[in-house]
């Protein structure tokens, strides 16, 4: 699919389809073989997104240290969102969304393949990904389709010769290892290097003997150790692709935001409302910055405050966020004016900058509705120089500046020194989202792991709206529970 | 002392070197076949020079280059590392992180300072006849595991020429493993764990009392066979107060506890009575039908265990790029050769009649000076052997080992190499299934 690309508006097969119905029998899938069929540019893309929003909440589930069980409920929860998956059936209808479904899982996964196989360490980031999607589905599929599926291929498991099933010594040992287990597999122990280690099978002249319980053991190393190969041979064939200029800005930019651990898109705009619909007033932003921003936009916040200026990028991803809290054009332009204060006229201010405000609510120019930048656009493009205040602290601030501006921000909210250890070890593994989603948690006192909702920080302006809504929430009921105190003290007196 | 006796001497290293290494069995040994392969030319070596300046990422095209570097430097010890994708050699004309290890024997190492706590005869370096019955009970259990239940074959020990033994294991499925299979041969492997603060360092059974696993009991069934003449009598674990509290503590059972401390303390008792003691509660309390689930027995089978089972370094087997030292060295501090042991008979091994590198030397200098020079010249060609299809390696050596106590011992390695499962394939690798390559079963 991908090595024959031609100059057209999708990619061509050198086969013709044969069989348009049934193409995927199995909602499982080894991806033996790369997708043969057209696929357009835009499906290149967006399918590949969306699979990277699955990957990318797996990810964030290890370094959260969720349990199998969180995560599987996650994932489970992400893929109704991004990539259902219907299970086989033989209606025709269903037969069409199936086939349609399973096109997309199959395309998204290949394309990742692409963007993920170029450095070691994305190739083993992505595949301890993919097979714990893989485990999940398999867990989540009914068992007659996951018996066909299992059926449909050989993994090379044997079962147990008739001498074996009359060894008694043998089944004994077995029935040892295993109790109340009536089935086993043969294969070589090297293929369940997780059972050997465990002592949770038999081992005989370097045959483990599985209890079909822990079959799934075999299927998941397998999974693993044919992607691990794939993904070499694809490396190695990979620079022959660089000639596409289409297909290599896509690539990088996928690899980039599984780099920074966050799905890309979720673009926010301000169609969706995240100021829950209520006017935000330029008076108002001192407060909300101090109570509401994530690190990226408290720090741009009070750059501007202490310049009185911030250069181009700053406006840019500070304009848009304060877009989509809610601020009119109105109150922009306001806001904006009071800032910069006496350092520039306000002939200059008309000239140059209420242009550029106006364009970016889509009043100037191409009249886009330019949307918010998300945390994997702040943190892998334009990468602020030594003058900017623009990007992502946990990216771009040295470990002792950012605990300085930690403690300083966030500190009055409930952050504490001995939270800093464990944010500053995720910015060390390069996990810039989890570190900010756990100041989030600090600050909002909410329990390690919960997030927003379960979810890490994608976006600057979802951190504000969730960190909101919680205050919301808070009055409420701190609200009923004065009334409450009132009534008490009432009948005292 | 005589100069020879030194090892660190660097003119008694390189007579070693020169006249008693037997590269060619080495060689052939890592290599599996005759003409060099991969197996050789991507090796590493590293080298230990006197001052101990070590130099890692060495390799070479073949025996006689290895030993004329080896007598350039003079290396007081060099060890052998993994198979790369190149050679290593090159590491500083490649990228950084290229040179990546792809094969590697799989290599064990049990080290007496491991047993400090459990015996009694000697501590720290030392080591004597009595405390191998420690080495000897853990390679009798390992060298069976790693036949019966892991399926290797090609297994060689080596004494590592003080107070441990090594163990290289070249099967064809051996020198493939990666490194997360290593650890889990590990996590199968180990049972002695916990630091000096935990008197119970075995704890394998999952819940508590429950059977051992089948691997274990054999391994129990191999220990028991050398508890009472090891831990009883010769080592006499459980004579002072000290050991004595460990060993009632590991009972796990407060009654028993206070009846035996009283009954020892009352008189003075060996290990062995101490034992029998412990075996008469165990059958009191069957027979009484109070100890239902068991615990004093699995208990003693644990303290069997803690006292007998192989105590490993796990981080030496763990990785493909770990170096260990060559078979054959000389050990700097005590002279001694580095030479194979036959697990078989590890019970007869005394590491103090092990021949050290002066001895060597000497028996060389005696027959010299008997025969004159044309004997010399004579037994050089006896000595050829079948050697002519190989490339020709080097004279010297490769015959006046065969004149001294180190003969038996490189004929052990020769024996080794030739052994089939080391070249050809074996019955269990036609058996197994093509792995990676699936087809399609049809399901009507
Ligand atoms: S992770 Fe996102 S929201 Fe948090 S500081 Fe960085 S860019 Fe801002
Ligand atoms: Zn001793």
């Amino acid at each position: 699919m991908f090595g024959t690309a031609s100059r057209g508006n999708s990619f061509r097969a050198n086969t013709v389809q044969k069989h348009p119905v049934h193409k995927y029998p199995h909602l499982l899938n080894f991806y033996d073989k790369p997708p043969l069929d057209d696929i357009t540019l835009d499906e290149f893309e967006t399918f590949a997104i969306d699979r990277l929003r699955i990957l990318s909440e797996i990810e964030a589930s290890y370094v959260r240290n969720r349990s199998y069980d969180e995560l599987k409920a996650i994932v489970k929860a992400q893929q109704a969102k991004c990539m259902p998956l219907t299970a086989s059936s033989e209606k025709k209808e269903i037969v069409r969304i199936t086939e349609a479904e399973r096109r997309k899982d199959h395309i998204s996964h290949f394309v990742l393949r692409l963007a993920f196989c170029r450095s070691e360490e994305l190739r083993r980031r992505f595949v301890k990904a993919e097979t714990s999607l893989f485990r999940v589905r398999y867990d989540m599929e009914l068992s007659e389709d996951r018996k066909r599926f299992l059926e449909s291929r050989n993994f090379g498991w044997m079962t147990l010769s008739r001498e074996e099933e009359r060894d008694e010594v043998l089944m004994n040992d077995l029935r040892t290892v295993n109790p109340g287990e009536t089935l086993w597999y043969k294969v070589r122990w090297m293929r369940v290097p997780n059972l050997v280690e465990k002592r949770r099978v038999c081992l005989k002249g370097g045959w483990a003997y599985v209890p079909s319980k822990e079959q799934s053991s075999i299927v998941f190393q397998e999974f693993e150790t044919r992607l691990e190969a794939a993904l070499e041979l694809t490396a190695k064939a990979l620079p022959r692709l660089d000639e596409d200029t289409r297909l290599m800005p896509v690539l990088d930019h996928l690899g980039q935001g599984f780099l920074s651990g966050l799905s890309v898109a979720s673009e926010y705009s301000s169609a969706e409302g995240l100021g829950d619909g209520e006017e935000v007033k330029a008076e108002m932003i001192d407060d909300l910055a101090e109570k509401h921003w994530p690190m990226c936009m408290r720090h741009l916040h009070d750059c501007l405050r202490k310049d009185r200026h911030l250069k181009h990028y700053g406006r840019l991803q500070y304009g848009l966020f304060l877009k989509v809290v809610g601020l009119s054009i109105e109150e922009a332009i306001v806001f904006w004016r009071k800032a910069f204060g006496g350092r520039i006229t306000d002939d200059k201010f008309n000239k140059e900058y209420k242009y550029n405000i106006r364009h970016s609510y889509g009043l100037e120019g191409k009249r886009t509705n330019y949307a918010a930048y998300t945390c994997q656009r702040i943190i892998t493009q334009n990468q602020p120089g030594p003058q900017d205040c623009h990007g992502c602290p946990y990216r771009h601030f040295s470990a002792d500046r950012l605990q300085t501006a930690l403690l300083a921000s966030y500190g009055p909210q409930g952050l504490s020194a001995a939270d800093l250890p464990e944010i500053v070890s995720a910015v060390k593994q390069e996990h810039f989202h989890v570190a900010c989603t756990k100041v989030f948690e600090a600050t909002h006192g909410l329990p390690r792991g919960q997030g927003l909702d379960g979810e890490s920080v994608t976006h600057p302006n979802q951190y504000a709206a969730k960190s909101r809504e919680i205050e919301k929430a808070k009055l409420e009921s701190a609200g009923a529970v004065k009334a409450e105190v009132k009534d008490d003290n009432a009948m005292e007196f | 002392m005589q100069v020879e006796d030194d090892a660190s001497a660097p003119e008694v290293m390189m007579a070693f070197y020169k006249r008693l290494y037997p590269f060619k069995s080495v060689f052939s040994w890592l290599n599996h076949q005759h003409a060099p392969t991969r197996l050789f030319t991507h090796r590493e070596f590293a080298f230990t020079l006197q001052g101990d300046v070590y130099i890692r990422y060495n390799s070479f095209a073949n025996a006689e280059e290895l030993k004329k570097q080896v007598v350039r430097l003079n290396p007081s010890r060099f060890e052998i590392g993994a198979v790369y994708n190149a050679r290593p050699r090159d590491k500083k004309t490649l990228r950084p992180g290229a040179l990546q290890p792809l094969q590697r024997e799989l290599v064990f190492d049990i080290d007496m300072t491991d047993y400090d706590e459990i015996r009694t005869c000697c501590s720290g370096k030392g080591i004597c006849k009595r405390c191998w019955g420690f080495i000897a009970v853990a390679v009798k259990i390992l060298d069976h595991t790693l036949r019966e239940h892991l399926g290797f074959r090609h297994i060689l020990w080596v004494y590592s020429g003080r107070r441990g033994i090594h163990c290289w294991i070249s099967d064809q499925e051996a020198l493939q493993l990666t490194d997360e299979q290593r650890k889990s041969i590990m996590g199968w492997l180990e049972v002695i764990k916990g630091g000096q603060d935990m008197a119970k360092k075995v704890n394998v059974r999952g819940q508590p009392n429950r059977q051992l696993h089948p691997s274990l009991q054999s391994a129990l069934q191999i220990a028991r066979g050398d508890f009472p003449r090891l831990v009883l009598q010769d080592q006499n674990c459980f004579s002072t107060a000290e050991q004595t509290s460990i060993l009632l503590e590991l009972l796990g059972n407060k009654e028993v506890e206070a009846r035996l401390r009283k009954r020892w303390a009352e008189s003075s008792k060996t290990s062995e009575e101490k034992w029998e003691d412990i075996k008469r509660e165990i059958s009191q309390a069957k027979s009484s039908g109070k100890d239902t689930n068991n615990s004093l027995y699995r208990a003693s089978e644990d303290i069997v265990l803690q006292y007998t089972y192989p105590r490993l370094d796990a981080e030496v087997s763990k990785h493909r790029n770990h170096l260990l030292k060559a078979p054959f060295c000389v050990h700097p501090a005590t002279g001694r050769v580095c030479v194979p042991v036959d697990p078989l008979h590890v019970d007869r091994f005394d590491p103090e009649t092990v021949p050290s590198v002066g001895q060597l030397l000497r028996e060389l200098d005696d027959l010299e000076t008997n025969a004159g020079t044309d004997g010399i010249q004579q037994s050089h060609h006896s000595g050829q052997k079948t050697s002519s299809a190989l490339p020709k390696v080097q004279t010297d050596s490769e015959v006046d080992w065969e004149r001294t106590s180190l003969k038996p011992y490189v004929e052990m390695l020769d024996a080794h190499i030739s052994s089939p499962s080391l070249t050809g394939s074996s019955e269990i690798e036609m058996l197994r299934p093509i792995y990676g390559r699936p087809e399609p079963i049809q399901t009507n």
